[in-house]
């Protein structure tokens, strides 16, 4: 609880001045509001009894002066509280926004994205509403009463404290609400997370369940959950329905009590009726705050539940920062070394990587081969410090990497995905996505140099055309070579491929291996490989195992090897390399052949 | 600078004022909830009147208690006063009650349609509308409409109610005072119609921007590893910090000062009525016209009055927004389902698993142009089928009109003779095997995962089909075995286990037909080694159409169908078609230069 406080306050401390300010207004605006049933009971008392017209005309004048004031002051008040809610939430996002991109890749494995999503939207959301209005309103409903009650006990106490009597259990019941409601609504949010996700994995797994004919299942555990979430929402509705008419009564109880008692007073010449009459507004001006309250505590509970989730993002410490006082990198040569490497996730006992030791010359091309699970990925995702190494050091030309500049380091180190994630964006933007100061030729020619001018220019905008949900639809094949493109645009000295092209088809198979190639030329190189011409090409191949390197060599060393990557040779490689020699032997009718853009193939 | 978010964004934000089809269409919701509907309609109208006599008790109190001095008329009326009082509290805790429940059945309501209907829509609306974009649909648009549903359509009411008791109330006790204290209606009526359009102008800049704020955020989350890896982090954070994230400070800003200066306004005319009452009707009570409780109540009436317009003037902005998610949600229902159930479709029985194509022909609806064309072919049960050719060719097209994804716009699609069209879909399906490019996995363990395939099987039953296509071993080094959990993001899991996962899964559903969508694809060379093994297990005894870049998936099959253009120009096993040297041949030619 403390400590949230404390959150708060770091969120709303650089606007204390315009806090304070907003507070100054808010009191004058309360004190006008306290002065109009005063002039109201000197009306009745004074000007209706000494039947002077003067005195109304007066009073009239006075209410519309301060009437003015008000409007004056309630502008001035108003829109102060939106700016602070939001330049509170302004820099909150920016926070979020900059740490979430911050935070590890082990951070997002285990974070849902959707999840992560939601919190920054919603929970800014409803800290902002409470931050600005929320917050006021509730001094305004403290200044109110505060001095509503000093101002009622100094006119007369005994009639104070009957007219005061029932805000008593209205405050103790709308806290005790305020307090339940907050954990009401975080089972309400939490059930309407888990329904989001159900959606989202029936969407995005449609066809597997279409496949299975799995409907009737997938309807039934979303009704289950609709039908939770149904339950919660009344939940709430339940208790809110208990509150709200509840305070509205206590109120005009208020004014009955003050009604019979001040009444009898008035009979008895105690009071006058103006007093009389200035209680009762008194009374009222607490009618609409009062009913106010119970929600804003309901609001407080919300805005608490989004803080702390807030914060717990905040306060995640990024993983792989760079160092206090980080080694700027020079252009590489491009060496790499592992040595006595050893890699697992964080919660787990299970190494991903088991003492590898290991050395890159400058320039080399080194394919990894293994099988799924035998540790490929990791052992080239520690290269940029997408991971940190559990044990062991990795380096770059004899340099830590842990001791580098993070952004120099990953600069220098292009990478191409099995899958091509690009941004709705651009494709111009999206190939200069690692180099947006990038020239216009050095953009063309990364995309001709990476096969894509081609295709690039039949699109509607060309360059300019934009990707991605709402833009054009790019086939995986052209998504992959806009993804070589934009490594090729960074001229990387490190390059990591995971070379899984198979999804397209022959045709543009063919271009990329060739944009490949083009990427691949100067470079120190890590392919995980599939195919037996990139293996047989690199300078070393690495075979993994269990997250071990069991085997290193040229093909030629390792056949002689007569180990794990003969086997895996005998049993796939080779196969694919006697149909190869098969085929071609035999000439090629190009003629026959029907493609679009044949003149690439030359 | 003027800075706006790409139009691309906002398609999803449009605004509408009444549009009576959207009314009638959400009225349809609404109709099943009538009764206590008009209940609590019933109700609202007694809190509104119990809320109006107030001041008007206050006054007779006043008047016939206290200014005459008579103590038992007092006291009646306090009764009275109470017992309205607790009338009240009973009829709003009724109405609260009812109507949130109302407002939370017809949001389940609409969300289980929604959900239903979704299960029933063809796949290519999948491939239209984003993931996104239906669960803004179904969770957001929805909530927005419950809000419209249970607080504003209450709300309104309840200002009216008010609105109207109070005038009745006030022209009843004192018509030349009351026609004074409307004066400023026409003032507040003009200055509300001014605030209104200028304020729903800026009402659509704050939901673009805020649109605009949260995608490119969703995006960035997203995209976080491609980010990390160009080192985009300090540039994105300016352009967020200084154009997206600022663009929607600045409009909000603007909408605040806007709304700062109507409000006040409002509360002003509201003041400059008192003054008037308490100057003309203050004359008026020294000049014995009007009684001093008259007067009180006037101005006890007058603090009432302008709440119920501020409000009402409040409350124009959630219409919007709510018309506008009521009609995207009912364009979402109104989707139609290309591929239905006959009326009179019977549960296909066990089949042996013979595929025959007679003259089809297949469109999308929205693009006339044939992705299959006039194919007539008959596939033997138990063959194993290899398709090939580029992207777009038309073979997952074919596959899918296998699987009754979609139906032949001509021609009939017989599976042992049956027409696909007079059959359940559910019976069909159970019986075909999907296996797709990617290994898509529910949240759940992989126990559960493999168990998809069919809910009824045993754990044995499980694991047996996890052996046979090679997964078991890896599986039992998970963490918990069986019973890990599949994480979003696939730490756990590479993409090559995931697809053995879904091949045990199509395995334990023991489908006649079994379609592998250029499943091996992105698996490499090593695990497809164990999956070869079994992979043989899943196709043997089955009729087997696969699509895949494989060689060595291709010339394994029996045959061989050479797609181009949405035609079959090449049909034959391996050697056949190598000898034929037609477009299989070059095909492969090419790809060998590659590898």
């Amino acid at each position: 609880m403390k400590r949230h406080l404390r959150n708060l306050k770091t969120l709303v401390k650089p606007y204390f001045r315009q806090i304070v300010l907003a507070s100054v207004f808010l009191l004058i605006l309360t004190v006008i509001e306290m002065a109009f049933p005063a002039i109201i009971r000197q009306v009745i008392d004074v000007g209706l009894k000494g039947g002077d017209q003067r005195f109304l005309i007066v009073a009239a004048g006075l209410i519309l002066g301060l009437g003015l004031i008000k409007a004056l002051v309630n502008f001035r008040e108003q829109y102060l509280t939106e700016w602070i809610a939001h330049h509170v939430a302004y820099d909150l996002r920016n926070r979020l926004y900059n740490h979430i991109q911050r935070l590890s890749f082990q951070y997002h494995d285990h974070m849902p994205t959707g999840q992560l999503i939601s919190r920054v939207i919603e929970d800014v959301r409803s800290l902002q509403s409470f931050a600005g209005h929320g917050l006021v309103e509730l001094a305004r409903i403290v200044i109110l009463l505060v001095g509503i009650g000093i101002l009622l006990f100094s006119r007369h106490p005994v009639l104070a404290a009957i007219a005061i009597s029932p805000l008593i259990p209205m405050v103790l019941l709308t806290t005790d609400f305020g307090k339940r409601v907050g954990r009401l609504f975080l089972a309400v949010d939490n059930t309407l997370g888990e329904l989001s996700s159900i959606l989202q994995e029936n969407v995005v797994g449609v066809q597997v369940v279409r496949a299975f004919a799995q409907e009737k299942y997938e309807t039934d555990r979303f009704d289950q959950t609709n039908r939770k979430l149904f339950d919660r929402q009344i939940t709430v509705v339940r208790e809110w329905a208990k509150v709200m008419p509840s305070t509205i009564f206590l109120v005009t109880l208020g004014t009955i009590l003050i009604l019979w008692f001040g009444g009898q007073m008035a009979i008895r010449g105690e009071i006058t009726v103006g007093e009389l009459v200035a209680f009762n507004s008194y009374m009222l001006l607490l009618a609409n705050p009062a009913q106010q309250l119970a929600w804003l505590v309901n609001a407080a509970g919300e805005a608490y539940a989004g803080l702390q989730r807030t914060f717990e993002i905040l306060e995640t410490e990024p993983d792989i920062q760079s160092p206090p006082n980080p080694i700027p990198c020079p252009v590489f040569r491009g060496e790499i070394q592992f040595e006595r490497v050893s890699f697992r996730y964080k919660q787990s006992e299970r190494p991903i990587l088991r003492d590898i030791n290991l050395k890159i010359e400058p320039n080399q091309r080194v394919a990894i081969i293994g099988a799924t699970g035998s540790g490929k990925t990791t052992l080239v995702n520690l290269i940029p410090r997408f991971y940190d190494v559990s044990e062991g050091v990795v380096k770059i030309d004899g340099m830590d990497v842990r001791q580098m500049d993070l952004p120099s380091l990953r600069r220098q180190i292009g990478i191409v995905l099995q899958t091509s994630l690009l941004f709705s964006t651009t494709i111009r933007e999206n190939l200069a996505y690692g180099r947006p100061d990038a020239s216009e030729e050095e953009i063309i020619a990364a995309a001709k140099a990476a096969q894509a001018h081609e295709f690039i220019l039949e699109l509607p905008q060309g360059y300019d055309t934009v990707v991605g949900e709402r833009g054009v639809t790019l086939s995986g094949g052209q998504r992959q070579r806009i993804a070589i493109g934009r490594a090729l645009l960074m001229n990387p000295r490190i390059l990591i491929l995971d070379d899984s092209t198979s999804s397209v088809d022959t045709h543009t198979e063919h271009l990329i291996q060739k944009a490949l190639s083009t990427l691949m030329e100067g470079r120190t190189t890590l392919i995980i490989a599939q195919r037996l011409s990139t293996v047989k090409k690199a300078d070393l191949i690495l075979v993994m195992d269990q997250g071990r390197i069991v085997e290193q060599g040229t093909h030629h060393q390792l056949l002689a090897l007569d180990g794990l990557y003969r086997q895996i040779y005998d049993l796939q490689l080779k196969n694919q390399e006697e149909l190869e020699d098969d085929l071609l032997t035999q000439p090629i009718d190009l003629s026959r052949v029907n493609f679009r853009s044949r003149n690439s193939l030359e | 600078m003027a800075v706006t978010a790409p139009s691309t964004v906002h398609e999803d934000i449009q605004f509408k004022g009444y549009d009576p089809q959207v009314i009638r269409g959400l009225m349809a919701f609404v109709q099943p909830y009538w009764k206590p509907l008009l209940f609590s309609l019933l109700l609202m109208a007694i809190t509104s009147a119990a809320s109006v006599a107030g001041p008007y008790l206050v006054k007779l109190a006043v008047d016939e208690g206290i200014d005459a001095g008579s103590l038992p008329r007092l006291r009646n009326l306090v009764l009275i006063y109470l017992a309205i009082a607790v009338v009240q509290w009973a009829a709003i805790y009724g109405r609260v009650f009812i109507m949130s429940r109302i407002g939370q059945s017809i949001i389940y309501d609409i969300r289980s349609q929604l959900f239903h209907h979704l299960q029933r829509l063809s796949l290519s609306f999948f491939s239209h509308y984003s993931v996104g974009r239906i669960i803004v649909r179904i969770i957001n648009d929805v909530s927005v409409l419950r809000e419209f549903i249970t607080w504003a359509m209450l709300a309104i009411a309840r200002d009216l109610f008010v609105l109207i008791g109070i005038i009745f109330t006030m022209l009843s006790m004192n018509p030349r005072l009351s026609l004074l204290t409307f004066s400023v209606i026409p003032l507040i009526i003009l200055i509300t119609r001014l605030f209104r359009s200028r304020a729903r102008e800026y009402y659509r800049e704050t939901r673009k921007a805020i649109s605009w704020v949260n995608s490119v955020l969703a995006e960035n989350i997203n995209g976080l590893r491609v980010v990390q890896a160009f080192s985009r982090e300090d540039r994105n954070y300016a352009y967020f910090r200084d154009v997206v994230n600022r663009n929607n400070l600045d409009i909000n800003l603007k909408a605040a000062r806007l709304a700062a200066l109507f409000f006040p306004g409002v509360d002003f005319l509201g003041i400059t009525a008192m003054a008037l009452v308490v100057w003309l009707g203050g004359s008026a009570v020294l000049g014995e016209q009007l009684s001093p409780g008259t007067l009180v109540a006037f101005v006890l009436y007058i603090n009432r009055f302008f709440d119920p317009i501020r409000d009402l003037s409040r409350r124009f902005d959630s219409f919007q927004s709510t018309m506008a998610s009521g009609e995207r949600i009912l364009n979402l229902l109104n989707t139609p389902i290309e591929v239905e159930d006959a009326p009179d479709a019977v549960k296909m029985p066990p089949i042996r698993g013979e595929i025959r194509f007679q003259n089809v022909s297949f469109h999308y609806s929205d693009d006339p142009t044939p992705v299959l064309s006039h194919i007539d072919l008959l596939i033997p049960a138990g063959q194993t089928v290899a398709l090939v050719g580029k992207t777009g060719a038309g073979k997952s097209t074919f596959i899918k009109l296998v699987a009754r994804f979609h139906d032949p716009t001509e021609g009939v699609v017989r599976i042992d003779g049956y027409d696909l069209r007079e059959v359940t879909q559910q019976s069909l399906r159970r019986q075909c095997g999907i296996v797709l490019q990617d290994p898509f996995l529910f949240s759940g363990t992989v126990r559960e995962n493999i168990r998809f395939g069919r809910l009824n099987a045993s754990d044995e039953e499980v694991e047996a089909a996890a052996r046979a296509v090679g997964a078991d071993e890896f599986i039992r080094q998970l963490p918990q075995g069986y019973d890990t959990p599949v994480e979003e993001g696939g730490a756990i899991l590479s993409v090559g286990q995931r697809q053995l996962i879904s091949f045990a899964r199509a395995l334990l559903a023991d489908p006649r037909i079994l379609i592998l969508d250029e499943a091996t694809s992105s698996v490499d060379t090593q695990t497809e080694r164990i999956i070869q093994a079994g992979l043989s297990r899943l196709l043997d005894g089955r009729t087997s159409l696969i699509i895949a870049h494989r060689l060595s998936t291709i010339t394994n099959a029996d045959r061989i169908l050479v797609i181009e253009n949405g035609q079959i120009i090449e049909d034959g096993t391996h050697s056949e078609l190598i000898q034929k040297r037609g477009v299989y041949y070059h095909l492969y030619r090419l790809r060998f230069e590659d590898e």
